[in-house]
């Protein structure tokens, strides 16, 4: 239970950073945070202490697949990593674009838009 | 042969060669785009009225493989994004002239169709949660596609807020999985249904279906999660601007809405959970229809007028959906629960139509005078006929003006409201929609009709390929008012399977594992 409740906790962190900093940078760095608690939460959802690698083998029993890893969160990690990847790769850009218009990164210099 | 996949396929291909044939052949984002518009167009057409499909892929059967559902729901907006996909691909063939690289733009362009088919007809969460990034991160980089101050800040802006709706969707798709084991959306109802549909609630679903709710409504843009559309959409070239308000904030957030809370989690009558979240659709529907309503009619930038209308005119969208939600989570009448349903989805497709009608006009109205300052437009009518007429008919429809199509989407989600018996939520509906007809009214003084503005002396008529899918559009906004009343059978025959996926949540499992 502690490691759920830690991982809101790095929910949180994330989404005051994101809320709180004016560096759009900083902003950037919120929502990675906030990316990677949540590819933490699928993992934890899959884990075992103990467990083994879902590889079944001849000769194993019925007892093996107790001690098996659930593959599918894992799976799922692995293209949500990609899919933040991708995310970041984008966010950077433009905040180097945004940089190069107003010399700044400070969001409430940048800020022109009334929302 | 089993074409449902293809409307994924098709645009995800053509995106991936337009760059790489883009080096040396500078047309090729022209050519290969529209022709694959129009294919998936007429597939989409095609499909009207058929049997549902279901395709599961690689021959592994679900829920252990991946299935492709292409039920009423999914048709129904497989029509609307396609057709309206290619009309601003007609568009932006003559609009898009101004920008530089080209080739990116229409690879953008066919990954977001991609996205939002992806997201329409996929029968899995984790599936939904993936096509949703593909159309949100092709949107992200359209908006921003100018690249100046501008257009980088609001592209920045709905980065980020879409970046916190997808962290909520995924926490909300694990969440799911850890409780049900499963991420086909048949078998999760089927889990959900048997499991916890009694009284007693599990909190970890209800934490599963607020985050829904909230990541949804973001990418819908309902209010108070709405802040990134008014500078998003003004922001984007016209033909996306079209594509955002049109189709992409209702199939990444209205249809996904529908989806897991009529199909997966479902409105059982004998659940607690169900009328929280009917009553919150309710909540943020009202709002919505409130706040976009009257931040729209002191704008005086056309696209930021539009952008404003459409928070509003999704509000009423989701009233009807979740009137009806109400309805059924309260185990009344279900035919009442029906006209509720129909409402909402008659509105949503009107609204697709009228307002990417209103947005490309908006691009063509820039593209002759140069500006989008209603105090310096004024009197197109005069030097623009065509498009004075299509934006004409496109306001007197979203304004609810009888017989426009408009009309009979808001009076019949009013009439399911009065006789649902919320009549304080019908009032507020009632008033907002004549405040739709003042702003409404304000855009044709002020641009249509009245003196000659400054800008408008010199503006000659815009070409063809723009003005096409204007007249195209226009048709459709006339068509659906007159045949709402003079042929019935026909909104029957094209939203009737829609509204009874809805209607029958629990038919969409017997539907996916047979």
């Amino acid at each position: 239970m502690t490691v759920y409740f830690l991982c809101v906790v790095l929910l949180t962190m994330g989404l005051y950073c994101l809320v709180a900093k004016k560096n759009i940078v900083k902003k950037v760095i919120g929502v990675v945070i906030m990316d990677y608690a949540v590819n933490l939460y699928l993992i934890i959802i899959g884990y075992k202490t103990g467990g083994t690698a879902p590889v079944v083998e001849p000769g194993m029993g019925e007892r093996a697949l107790e001690r098996f890893v659930d593959p599918l969160p894992q799976a799922l990690v692995l293209t949500s990593i990609v899919i933040g990847l991708g995310v970041l790769a984008l966010m950077v850009s433009m905040c180097i674009r945004l940089y190069e218009k107003h010399g700044t990164f400070d969001m409430s210099q940048i800020s022109k838009l009334r929302g | 042969m089993n074409l449902v996949p293809l409307f994924v396929a098709i645009p995800l291909g053509v995106a991936f060669l337009i760059p790489m044939i883009g080096i040396w052949w500078k047309k090729s984002g022209e050519v290969l785009s529209t022709l694959s518009m129009v294919a998936l167009s007429v597939m989409a057409l095609a499909s009207i009225g058929a049997p549902a499909v279901v395709h599961h892929m690689g021959g592994w059967v679900a829920p252990k493989g991946i299935a492709v559902v292409a039920d009423g729901l999914s048709v129904l907006l497989l029509v609307a994004v396609n057709v309206i996909g290619l009309l601003c691909i007609i568009f932006s063939l003559k609009y898009m002239k101004e920008y530089t690289g080209l080739p990116k733009y229409y690879a953008l362009f066919m990954l977001m169709v991609a996205g939002m088919n992806g997201v329409v007809i996929s029968g899995d969460l984790f599936n939904l949660f993936v096509f949703l990034e593909i159309a949100s991160i092709a949107s992200y980089a359209l908006v921003a596609f100018g690249v100046e101050a501008d257009e980088l800040e609001a592209g920045f802006k709905y980065l980020i807020l879409g970046s916190v709706a997808s962290v909520m969707i995924l926490f909300a798709v694990g969440t799911v999985y850890a409780v049900t084991g499963s991420l086909n959306m048949a078998d999760v109802a089927r889990t959900i249904s048997l499991d916890w549909s009694g009284p007693e609630m599990n909190p970890a679903l209800l934490l599963a279906a607020a985050l829904f709710l909230m990541g949804f409504s973001l990418k819908a843009a309902l209010v108070p999660f709405h802040a990134w559309l008014p500078d998003a959409h003004p922001s984007a070239p016209a033909p996306i601007s079209a594509m955002l308000s049109g189709v992409v904030i209702k199939s990444l957030g209205v249809y996904a809405i529908c989806r897991v809370f009529f199909n997966v989690f479902g409105f059982a009558a004998t659940s607690p959970t169900s009328v929280i979240i009917a009553n919150s659709m309710i909540g943020f529907s009202v709002l919505s229809i409130v706040v976009g309503g009257l931040a729209a009619v002191g704008q005086w930038d056309l696209k930021r007028l539009l952008a404003y209308s459409s928070i509003g005119q999704i509000g009423y969208v989701t009233l009807g959906l979740g009137v009806g939600a109400r309805i059924l989570a309260t185990g009344e009448s279900t035919a009442l629960a029906a006209l509720a349903i129909f409402g909402g989805l008659f509105h949503l497709v009107n609204h697709a139509a009228f307002k990417s009608l209103l947005f490309l006009s908006s691009g063509a109205i820039q593209t002759a005078t140069g500006t989008r300052d209603m105090k310096l437009l004024g009197g197109i009518r005069e030097k623009m006929p065509i498009t004075a007429t299509t934006t004409n008919l496109a306001a007197l429809s979203i304004a609810g003006v009888p017989p426009f199509s408009g009309f009979w989407s808001k009076l019949l989600i009013i009439v399911a409201v009065v006789r649902a018996g919320h009549l304080g939520v019908a009032a507020v509906a009632i008033a907002m929609a004549f405040v739709t007809l003042v702003y409404y009214v304000k855009l044709q003084r002020n641009i249509i009709f009245g003196e000659v503005g400054r800008n408008v002396e010199n503006a000659r008529e815009v070409s063809a390929a723009m003005y096409v899918p204007l007249i195209v559009l226009a048709f459709v906004c006339v068509g659906f008012g007159i045949l709402a009343v003079t042929q019935p059978a026909i909104g029957e025959r094209m939203l009737g399977p829609a509204r009874d996926v809805l209607l029958n949540g629990a038919e969409y499992v017997k539907l996916v594992l047979g």
